[in-house]
C-alpha cells in the first residue's frame, strides 16, 4: 500500500502537503463567509436590491450555491496541478 | 465482455443524448395522445411503468459477478457522469418534493436546506473525497477499519452506516408508495411493492454498476420533470422562460401583497381566531382530566335530547365526534398540546417572506445550515461513489460536477416557492369561497389544501388555508394551466428521485452487511461467488425490511431522517476527517472520539425532543452543533494522551494523501 512513497524527496511532499493545508484553509474561509457572515448581516444585505433580489436573500438561495460550485471547481483544478508541479500525480494508464 | 464495456464507456455521451432524446419524444407523444382523448389514469400508468421499464432494463444490461463491478462499478465512472449519478443520489423525494414547500412556508429561514445540502460538499471535495479515492477500498467502514486498525472501528462504522441509511431508506420507500398511490390510485401498499421492484431488479444483479448507470438516466428525467413546470410558469408570469432570474421580481410583489394583507382587519379577525382556538385548548388542557368527562358528557347528552325524528345521520355525527375524543387524560394531553401549539402558530400574523430569522431565529437558521452540511459531508451512500471514478484527479472534478447538478435543481426551489406563493397570495387570498381555483378542489381531495370560512365572511383570508407543503411543487402544472402530461412527468420526476436514492442506500446497507461484517469479519475466506450470492441475498431481504417498516407510515420517520443527518456528522464525519488529516489520530482517541460524538448527538436529540433539555435555545434538528465539536475534541485530546500510531500507519496516512499509486488500487 504504501510504496508508493519509496524514491519521494521528504521535503517535496512536506511542500505538496503544506501547499494543501493552505489551499484547503483559503477554500474555508471562503466558504464560512459565503456561508456564515453573508447569513448574521442578511438584514443588513437585504437592503440591497441585485437584479431584482434583496442581495441578502439573493446570496442565500443562489450566490452562495453559485460560488460553492466554482469553488470546488477551482480547488480541483489547483490541486491536479499541484500534484505535477511536486511530482506526485498518479501514473497514465 | 471486457471489450462490450470499454465501448459502453467510450460511448457514454452519445448512449445519454439519445436516451435524452428518446424520453423527450415519449413525453411528446403522450401530449399529443392526451390531446387525441388519452385518459389521465392512463399517462400516468405509461410514465411509472416505462420508466420502470428502463430502469430495470439497465439493471439487467449491467448485471455483473466481478466484485470491483459489484461494489464501486469497475472504478471506471468518468468524473461528469459520476457528478450525476451522484446528483441522483443525493437528491431524495424530500428533495424533489418538499423542500420548495418548506421555502415557500419558512420563507428566508427555509434556504438553511438550501445552503446547508449544497455547502456540504464543499467539505466533502477538500476534506474527504479525493483521499478516499486514493485509499481505494470498497465501503466506508473499510476506511476506519483500515486507519483505526481493528474490527472495533470498522463495527462502529457499520452501525453508524446502517442507522443513518436505514431511517432514510424508509423515507424513500414511503415516497415512493405515496407517488404511486396518488399518481395511479393504487393502494399505498401496492405502490410499495411496486417500486420496490423495480429497485431491486436494478441493484441486485449489478450492484454498483448497475445502480450507477440507472442513477444518471433517473437524474435526466427528474431534472426536466424539475424545470419544466417552473419555466413555463415564469413565461406565463413575467414573459421571460428563466424562473432563476425571473422570481427576484415576484419577490417584490410577494412584499407589497403581503404588506396589503397584514393591514387587513379581515385577516386579523382570523389570526385572533386562531389565538382564541390555542387559548381555549390551553385551559382546556389545564383542566384535564374533567375538561375531557365534560366534553364527554356534552356530546352524550346532546345524543340523548335529540328528538326522536331526528335523522340517523344527525345521529352518527354526534356518535362519530365522540369516537373522535380522545381516549383517557394522557392521550388528550398529547393531541390538545399539538393542536394547541399548531393553533397558536396559525395565530401570529404574517412576517414578510423575504425577512430573515423571521421563523427560525438565527442561531437556529445558522446551527441547522451548520449540521446539515456536515451530515451531507458524512453519509456513507455520497462518500462511497467517490469510489467509483477511476482517478484522484477525476474524484475532485468528480465533486464539482456532483454540485453542478444538484445546484440546478437547488437554485430552483425558490423560485418554485415564491411563484406560488404569489399565486396564492394573489389569487387565493381574497377569492370568494363559492369561485376557488380549480386546482384547490382537486388537491384539497387528497387532503393537501384545505380552506374553511372560519369568520364567515364568505371570502378567503390568509390564516384559513391549511396546506400540506407538498402542494407547491405538486400542484404547480395546474396552477400554470399546463396540460395534465406535465403532471405526469412530475410524478415521474418524483418517483426517480426517491428510487435512486433508495438504491443507493439499500447498496451501502447491504454492503455493509456483506462486505464488512460478513466477508471481512466473519468468513474472509468465502469465494467471490459467495461473497456476492450473500450479498444479494442480504440486498433482498434489507429492501423487504424497510417496504415492511414503510407501511406503517409512522410519523416519526420524517423526523428521524432529519435526525440521521445529525448522526452521521457526529459519529462518521470527525473520525474520517482526522484519520486523514491528523497523522496523530490513533485507534482509542477514534474509538471513544466516535462514541462521544454519537451519544452526545443522540442525548441532546432524545433529551430536547421528549424531555425539555434545551442548552442555548437550539432545536432537535440540529443537534450535531454539540456532537460534530465533541468528537472532534475528543479524538484530538484522547489520541495525544495515549500511544501515537505506529509507523506504518503514519506511512499509510502519508499515501493516502498523495493521488500517487492510486492506479493499482483500481486495478487490484
Amino acid at each position: 500500500m504504501v510504496q508508493e512513497l519509496k524514491g519521494l524527496d521528504k521535503e517535496k511532499l512536506q511542500a505538496y502537503w503544506s501547499y494543501n493545508v493552505k489551499l484547503t484553509t483559503i477554500v474555508m474561509v471562503i466558504w464560512f463567509v459565503v456561508t456564515y457572515v453573508c447569513s448574521f448581516f442578511a438584514k443588513e444585505l437585504n437592503s440591497f436590491s441585485f437584479i431584482g433580489f434583496p442581495f441578502g436573500y439573493y446570496m442565500a438561495a443562489q450566490g452562495s450555491l453559485a460560488i460553492f460550485v466554482i469553488l470546488i471547481f477551482v480547488y480541483a483544478f489547483k490541486m491536479n496541478k499541484a500534484d505535477k508541479d511536486y511530482g506526485v500525480e498518479e501514473e497514465e494508464e | 465482455m471486457a471489450k462490450k464495456t470499454g465501448s459502453f464507456l467510450d460511448n457514454l455521451g452519445k448512449i445519454y443524448l439519445m436516451y435524452t432524446g428518446a424520453f423527450l419524444l415519449f413525453v411528446v407523444g403522450l401530449g399529443i395522445g392526451e390531446q387525441m382523448g388519452l385518459s389521465n389514469k392512463m399517462i400516468g400508468y405509461m410514465f411509472m411503468f416505462c420508466t420502470i421499464g428502463v430502469y430495470a432494463l439497465i439493471g439487467v444490461m449491467s448485471r455483473t459477478a466481478k466484485v470491483s463491478e459489484y461494489y464501486v462499478a469497475g472504478r471506471s465512472v468518468p468524473a461528469f457522469f459520476n457528478g450525476m449519478a451522484t446528483g441522483s443520489d443525493w437528491m431524495s423525494a424530500a428533495s424533489f418534493i418538499s423542500m420548495a414547500g418548506a421555502i415557500y412556508a419558512l420563507g428566508y429561514d427555509g434556504l438553511a436546506y438550501v445552503m446547508g445540502w449544497t455547502g456540504g460538499y464543499v467539505l466533502l471535495a477538500v476534506f474527504l473525497g479525493p483521499y478516499l479515492r486514493k485509499f481505494g477500498q470498497y465501503t466506508i467502514p473499510d476506511f476506519l477499519g483500515a486507519r483505526f486498525g481493528g474490527h472495533a472501528a470498522r463495527t462502529i462504522g457499520i452501525i453508524a452506516a446502517i442507522v443513518a441509511s436505514f431511517t432514510y431508506l424508509i423515507a424513500q420507500v414511503t415516497g415512493v408508495g405515496i407517488i404511486m398511490s396518488r399518481f395511479l390510485g393504487l393502494d399505498f401498499q401496492i405502490g410499495v411493492f411496486v417500486g420496490l421492484g423495480g429497485i431491486l431488479v436494478c441493484s441486485m444483479l449489478g450492484g454498483m454498476k448497475a445502480v450507477t448507470w440507472t442513477q444518471v438516466a433517473q437524474y435526466i428525467i427528474l431534472i426536466f420533470a424539475y424545470l419544466t413546470p417552473v419555466t413555463v410558469m415564469s413565461y406565463k408570469a413575467t414573459g421571460v422562460p428563466v424562473s432563476e432570474i425571473m422570481y427576484g421580481q415576484v419577490l417584490q410583489k410577494i412584499d407589497v401583497r403581503e404588506k396589503e394583507i397584514i393591514a387587513d382587519p379581515k385577516q386579523k379577525e382570523v389570526w385572533d381566531l386562531w389565538k382564541k382556538k390555542a387559548d381555549d385548548l390551553s385551559a382546556d388542557i389545564k383542566a384535564l382530566p374533567g375538561s375531557l368527562d365534560a366534553k364527554k358528557k356534552g356530546l352524550q347528552d346532546k345524543l340523548a335530547a335529540l328528538p326522536a325524528d331526528a335523522t340517523a345521520a344527525d345521529k352518527e355525527k354526534i356518535e362519530k365526534d365522540i369516537k373522535a375524543l380522545p381516549n383517557d387524560a394522557e392521550d388528550a394531553k398529547e393531541k390538545w398540546t399539538a393542536a394547541k401549539t399548531d393553533a397558536a402558530g396559525r395565530s401570529k400574523p404574517m412576517k414578510p417572506y423575504v425577512e430573515p430569522f423571521a421563523r427560525l431565529d438565527m442561531k437556529n437558521m445558522l446551527a441547522l445550515t451548520f449540521c446539515l452540511m456536515v451530515g451531507t459531508a458524512g453519509l456513507p451512500h455520497i462518500l462511497m461513489r467517490y469510489y467509483t471514478v477511476p482517478s484522484v484527479k477525476e474524484a475532485r472534478t468528480s465533486v464539482g460536477w456532483s454540485l453542478f447538478f444538484i445546484f440546478l435543481l437547488y437554485f430552483t426551489a425558490p423560485a418554485y416557492a415564491a411563484f406560488a406563493r404569489n399565486e396564492i397570495l394573489t389569487t387565493v387570498v381574497g377569492a370568494q369561497f363559492a369561485n376557488l381555483p380549480s386546482w384547490i378542489a382537486s388537491w384539497g381531495k387528497v387532503g393537501l389544501f384545505k380552506v374553511v370560512d372560519m369568520n364567515g365572511d364568505g371570502i378567503v383570508q390568509f390564516a384559513e388555508m391549511i396546506i400540506n407543503t407538498d402542494v407547491i411543487v405538486l400542484a404547480t402544472p395546474e396552477i400554470a394551466g399546463l396540460p395534465y402530461v406535465v403532471s405526469g412527468l412530475v410524478a415521474a420526476g418524483g418517483l426517480a428521485a426517491a428510487l435512486s436514492t433508495a438504491d443507493g442506500l439499500l447498496l451501502t446497507i447491504s454492503n455493509a452487511l456483506s462486505h464488512d461484517l460478513y466477508y471481512k469479519m466473519i468468513n474472509p475466506s468465502a469465494s467471490i461467488l459467495k461473497r456476492l450470492t450473500v450479498s444479494r441475498i442480504l440486498l433482498v431481504v434489507v429492501a423487504l425490511i424497510s417496504a415492511w417498516v414503510a407501511t406503517f407510515r409512522l410519523t416519526i420517520i420524517v423526523e428521524l431522517v432529519a435526525w440521521a443527518f445529525s448522526i452521521a456528522a457526529a459519529s462518521f464525519f470527525p473520525a474520517l476527517v482526522m484519520g486523514i488529516w491528523d497523522k496523530r489520530a490513533n485507534k482509542t482517541g477514534a474509538l471513544v472520539g466516535m462514541w462521544v460524538g454519537f451519544l452526545s448527538c443522540v442525548i441532546y436529540m432524545v433529551g430536547s425532543r421528549f424531555y425539555g433539555l434545551d442548552i442555548w435555545g437550539i432545536k432537535t434538528i440540529s443537534s450535531g452543533l454539540f456532537g460534530i465539536p465533541a468528537g472532534f475534541i475528543t479524538i484530538y485530546i484522547v489520541s495525544r494522551l495515549t500511544t501515537p500510531p505506529p509507523q506504518e500507519m503514519q506511512d499509510f496516512v502519508e499515501s493516502v494523501r498523495i493521488p500517487k499509486g492510486a492506479g493499482r488500487a483500481a486495478a487490484e
